[in-house]
């Protein structure tokens, strides 16, 4: 049996209008002839969400008593006994109460999709794992109900329901997002401008990730020969987002490129790796400056790479063309006199030829006079 | 020739400096340009290099090792703003980033992480950027080395960016 097909509504907070969204397709699916069921669905009082729902059919929920109180949740087994071509299923990261056979709803949604049932969904995209701390940092509100990444890149569709973080807020403001006792605090937490344009950006950061990952499969033809093949050149797969590459060597300096090459990564929305390739073992020096260069990491959100090898352009073209790199960042080179430019070209020029596809800057020391020489790497 | 290439790669962090290293740490609050220029000018007098540590506190609801955009981008303008300043100054600068969950958490990990001669503290006047009498008093009883503890500032500044 062939697995059911899985498409995300995903959102940058509560009340874009993700769970409307899912409704609407799942109405046009139905007047398109589908058998469209609700599988779980959670208006939040909503009057507009739930007239969407209007129509369509609403699957039995599971009653389960819960320290004293009456909850309900999805009723996995219902869903597969009615098995609708397409179910909707709101809150994709939910905890479900004890006493399914899946502790999360992504888990219940994997095993309907399992039996050929297409799934609508919904989620948050504070609730994907990897973005979990980034989110809390940037609105100082953690997330506990948490959505692996895996989940949302094995989707088969990712729309991202998009509204202004100023229509959200003049949204909530009408009581159209929660009830009115509810409003201002709302506004005083999670619901601030830069909040949510935070979240925003995240949002939409993480679907032209989804579609860049899903882009390149999908460019590709069946020949008459019944072989696949690629209607696209390799190198040209990293269209929407940006990855960085520092190279550093582990001395004071390197210090200055990574913060350089973090601040181009910030404007790019774009992941930063920092690479030091050693030709030997690093020495006392290089050991502390190393561990400097993994806290300043660690802290910038940056990824540092330590490869071995004796010749760093080779070492750093392969690492570029693993991690799809679109920018290499680099101090600038040694001024070597005319005949030893002419037998050994630097490692830029080096680069430049064989990286034809990734853009190379020189990180400029504005700090230091043009006379002084900085030490860079050797080619 | 070979003592050229050695003033060369000695070069890496801009003028050469010596082995002596001084610890300059400041936190997302603001340092103020007097007490900088005190630690550039003791540092130039000892021709040692100044370890400017943004100290950076990681809130509970994080994970420690959590990367901290925001202070990121408060702890990457101060260090380029300390760096040119050094450079007036011709003092070689080796910068640090240290997190905590408190300031004093991150001075902790400093001492612990860090190899330095000296440590320059700008105390705070009242609200102002700098230490409280509770971190210099803690750092006196618990750091090695020499400690300089620079007067408040009146003209204190906060952050640029």
């Amino acid at each position: 049996m062939a697995r059911g097909h899985h498409k995300i509504f995903l959102g940058m907070a509560a009340g874009v209008g993700k769970t409307y969204r899912m409704l609407q397709e799942g109405q046009a699916e139905a007047e398109a002839g589908r058998d469209v069921a609700i599988g779980y669905l959670e208006p939040h009082d909503r009057p507009a969400t739930a007239a969407q729902a209007e129509g369509l059919e609403t699957l039995p929920r599971r009653g389960i008593s819960y320290r004293g109180n009456r909850v309900e949740d999805m009723d996995l087994t219902a869903i597969i006994t009615r098995h609708p071509e397409l179910c909707l299923i709101d809150e994709l990261a939910h905890t479900n109460a004890p006493g399914g056979p899946h502790e999360k709803r992504y888990e219940d949604v994997n095993e309907v999709l399992d039996t050929g049932i297409d799934v609508y969904s919904t989620v948050n995209v504070q609730h994907l794992e990897s973005l979990n701390d980034q989110v809390s940092e940037l609105t100082g509100i953690r997330v506990r109900e948490t959505l692996p990444d895996a989940v949302l890149a094995s989707a088969d569709e990712v729309v991202l329901v998009d509204v202004t973080p100023q229509s959200l807020i003049e949204r909530l403001i009408a009581g159209k997002v929660y009830k009115p006792e509810a409003v201002q605090p709302a506004l005083e937490n999670f619901f601030k401008i830069e909040n949510l344009n935070a979240l925003r950006e995240v949002a939409l950061r993480q679907v032209a990730e989804d579609v860049e990952a899903k882009r390149f499969p999908a460019q590709t033809a069946l020949r008459p020969n019944g072989r696949r093949e690629r209607l696209i050149d390799t190198h040209a797969q990293q269209a929407i987002s940006e990855r960085l590459l520092a190279l550093i060597t582990p001395q004071p300096g390197a210090q200055r490129i990574v913060r350089r090459a973090w601040r181009s990564a910030q404007r790019l929305g774009a992941e930063l790796d920092v690479l030091w390739v050693a030709r030997a073992n690093p020495t006392a020096e290089q050991s502390e400056q190393i561990e400097a260069l993994r806290r300043l990491a660690s802290v910038l959100g940056a990824h540092l790479l330590l490869e071995q090898g004796d010749d760093v352009a080779l070492v750093t073209q392969r690492v570029a063309r693993e991690r799809n790199t679109t920018y290499i960042l680099m101090g600038p080179p040694h001024h070597h006199g005319a005949l030893t430019r002419l037998l050994r070209p630097s490692l830029a020029a080096r680069l430049l030829r064989t990286l034809p596809e990734i853009d190379l800057r020189i990180v400029a020391d504005r700090t230091r006079p043009a006379e002084r020489d900085v030490p860079e790497l050797d080619p | 020739v070979s003592w050229l290439k050695r003033e060369k790669q000695s070069g890496a962090s801009g003028p050469a400096g010596g082995d002596k290293r001084i610890l300059f740490p400041f936190d997302a609050h603001g340092l103020a340009p007097s007490a900088l220029d005190a630690a550039l000018r003791l540092a130039r007098s000892q021709s040692g290099t100044l370890v400017p540590v943004f100290l950076a506190r990681v809130p509970l609801h994080l994970s420690i090792d959590a990367a901290l955009p925001r202070q990121s981008k408060l702890a990457v303008a101060m260090q380029d703003a300390v760096e040119q300043r050094a450079d007036e100054f011709d003092v070689p600068v080796d910068s640090r980033i240290e997190r905590g969950r408190s300031y004093r958490h991150a001075l902790r990990q400093t001492i612990a992480n860090e190899r330095f001669e000296m440590i320059v503290l700008a105390a705070a006047a009242g609200d102002g950027p700098g230490f409280n009498a509770g971190d210099v008093a803690w750092l006196l009883a618990n750091a090695p080395g020499e400690i300089v503890v620079l007067r408040p500032a009146l003209a204190a500044v906060a952050p640029a960016d």
